[in-house]
């Protein structure tokens, strides 16, 4: 372990099943689990979302963001380059930026002044020789002693992420080639632009959220806007890509035009009505173009422990989940577009933003349907959810009806928490 | 002719007894066919980032809004009053006026409590038509970032 940072917080005497495709429901609601995986998970050895390279444009640009509950505070300093250390003042333990976003020449803590530079040098304290010769620091005082901690910190195609964890493996080993190859398919080569942010209180335990992010085979039977409005293209090819660890995940689809113009004709020579009673007064909501000159539609990618890139059409947006409790979330959505987007393309990124975030009419019902499970396992702690669908592995695959990505979830989370597995029927993964 | 005041009270009367009591059908007839609706947070806003909670450019967009919480969307039922404040008025002619109104929006879930949704301000253009008084733009301005679970119903 790294210097200053607790040893993982043994969770050995609670047993979790063998097989990937059980979860036990205590691990939604007890404290002592809440209060474990703030160590071992997010002060552990992952890789949290912390901003955009795009929102630290300047030098003195600064966002004051969170791993788990540990506030954090990124920089860029005058050299260009980004820090990033907790925002704690290393006195008395207060704030050192509140502001969300912001530019500062350097950070006073309003407490007793302490001052940090952009590096997070504590390079000033009030009274430091005292008043008239008394009071004051004792001689032995170093300044360079006393800063808050740093984080590791890496950039991925303009997201920044970092670690509490000085034992975490280099970005590019913790996400694999797959996983970096679909981060670069949507940002690579691109100057995002931030179009909005918001975040969405979530009434339900911040892995539920994850679940629901890796688990594909809701989206069809949950949202039912696509398929109430004739909108669905059930010829669609696509698949899930499970990274090596399991952690983290791709799940995508893709037009197949060439299928499309063929059904397009077909309907139109046999003169056949759409089956579907409803249909959109403005269907231009849905009109896209091709995000990066492929076919894919839609690809929705996660990083453990708590971080989302979304394609959907064209409403691109990154989500970080962030735990404020047992049974509760903040999911922070940052909406983006690019720097060279025609003006066509911002209205058409605008009018599909409607269908995601707090109010989407594809992703609203993920905002509920956490909840839904949090109060219906409420006195069910000693019972176990079921993950079956497309087998027990934590495998990539070309279908999408398949809970592979979740169970891939849980084996890296089970690991990181140093449960005891225990002797279950199942295949051992 | 009825001052602006007046007309703009009355509209505002009317539109949130659409979406509180109903029928929801009736919000989308308080604006225009090409207006603008859109419901963002004081932080978007004072920054100038353009997307919103919710973004509509036309009329046949909120009628969307409309048809989808009705058919599509899955939700545990729930329902809004709306509080407003006088609108204060900013400009006004013989066709139209620019208002902005506070609001406070409590929301009950199913049986359960009368809970604070959201407080914050709506920006509006209003244009007076014969004797009808209709929304060209309205920008919902929240004064929170953080939207609780959800948000079907318009505010």
């Amino acid at each position: 372990m790294s210097e200053g940072s607790r040893a993982a917080t043994a969770m050995a005497a609670r047993s979790w099943p063998r097989s990937l495709a059980e979860v036990p429901y205590w691990v939604f609601q007890e404290e002592d689990v809440y209060r474990a995986e703030q160590q071992n998970i997010f002060h552990g050895p992952f890789w949290n979302y912390l901003c955009l390279e795009a929102e630290l444009a300047e030098p003195g640009d600064f966002c004051a963001t969170f791993i788990g509950e540990q506030p954090v505070l990124v920089t860029r300093d005058h050299d260009g380059e980004i820090y990033a250390f907790e925002n704690r003042c290393a006195h008395r333990g207060a704030l050192i930026a509140m502001e969300h976003y912001g530019h500062a020449r350097d950070f006073t803590c309003v407490y007793h002044a302490w001052t940090y530079n952009l590096q997070g040098d504590l390079t000033g304290v009030a009274f430091e020789e005292g008043i008239n010769g008394k009071g004051g620091m004792g001689k032995d005082f170093c300044k360079a002693a006393h800063s808050p901690r740093r984080l590791r910190l890496a950039s991925v195609h303009g997201l920044v992420f970092g670690s509490l964890d000085n034992d975490v493996p280099e970005i590019e080993e913790y996400l694999g080639q797959e996983i970096l190859d679909r981060i670069e398919r949507v940002l690579g080569g691109r100057k995002p632009v931030v179009l909005g942010r918001f975040t969405q209180e979530l009434p339900n335990n911040w892995k539920l959220y994850m679940e629901n992010v890796k688990d594909s085979y809701h989206a069809s039977i949950l949202h039912l806007f696509f398929t109430t409005f004739g909108l669905n293209k059930l010829n669609q090819k696509g698949g899930i890509i499970v990274s090596e660890n399991g952690g983290h995940h791709v799940s995508w689809s893709a037009i197949n035009r060439e299928a499309e113009a063929k059904a397009a004709s077909t309907y139109k020579d046999q003169n056949i009505r759409s089956d579907s009673e409803y249909q959109l007064e403005d269907p231009s909501l849905v009109d896209s173009f091709s995000e990066v000159g492929d076919d894919i539609t839609l690809q929705i990618l996660s990083v453990s422990p708590g971080f989302v890139l979304q394609q959907i059409q064209n409403s691109i947006a990154v989500r970080q989940v962030l735990p404020t409790g047992v049974d509760t979330t903040s999911l922070n959505w940052t909406y983006l577009g690019f720097e060279d987007d025609t003006e066509e393309q911002q209205l058409t990124r605008m009018k599909q933003s409607n269908l995601v975030g707090p109010a989407g009419y594809v992703s609203m019902e993920d905002g509920a349907i956490g909840g839904f499970v949090q109060r219906g396992i409420a006195g069910a702690g000693s019972e176990f959810a079921t993950l079956q669908m497309g087998g027990d592995q934590a495998v990539s695959s070309e279908s999408r009806v398949t809970e592979a990505s979740i169970r891939g979830f849980w084996k890296v989370y089970r690991e990181a928490m140093g449960f005891t597995v225990g002797e279950t029927e199942g295949a051992d993964t | 002719m009825t001052d602006a005041f007046t007309r703009i009270s009355r509209a505002q009367g009317s539109y949130v007894r659409a979406i509180d009591d109903g029928p929801i059908e009736d919000w989308p007839e308080h604006f225009t066919d090409n207006a603008f609706y859109k419901v963002t947070t004081a932080d978007n806003h004072r920054r100038g980032l353009p997307a919103g909670v919710i973004w509509a450019d036309n009329k046949a967009m909120l009628k969307d809004r409309v048809s989808a919480l009705k058919e599509a969307n899955i939700y545990e039922p729930h329902a809004y009053r709306h509080l407003l404040g006088q609108p204060a008025i900013a400009e006004e002619s013989e066709t139209g006026a620019t208002s902005e109104t506070s609001f406070l929006v409590v929301r009950i879930t199913g049986n359960g409590p009368t809970d604070i949704f959201a407080s914050g301000r709506y920006l509006d253009e209003y244009v007076f038509t014969g004797g009808r008084t209709l929304l060209n733009k309205r920008i919902v301005v929240c004064d929170s970032s953080r939207i609780d679970t959800l948000l079907v119903l318009p505010l």
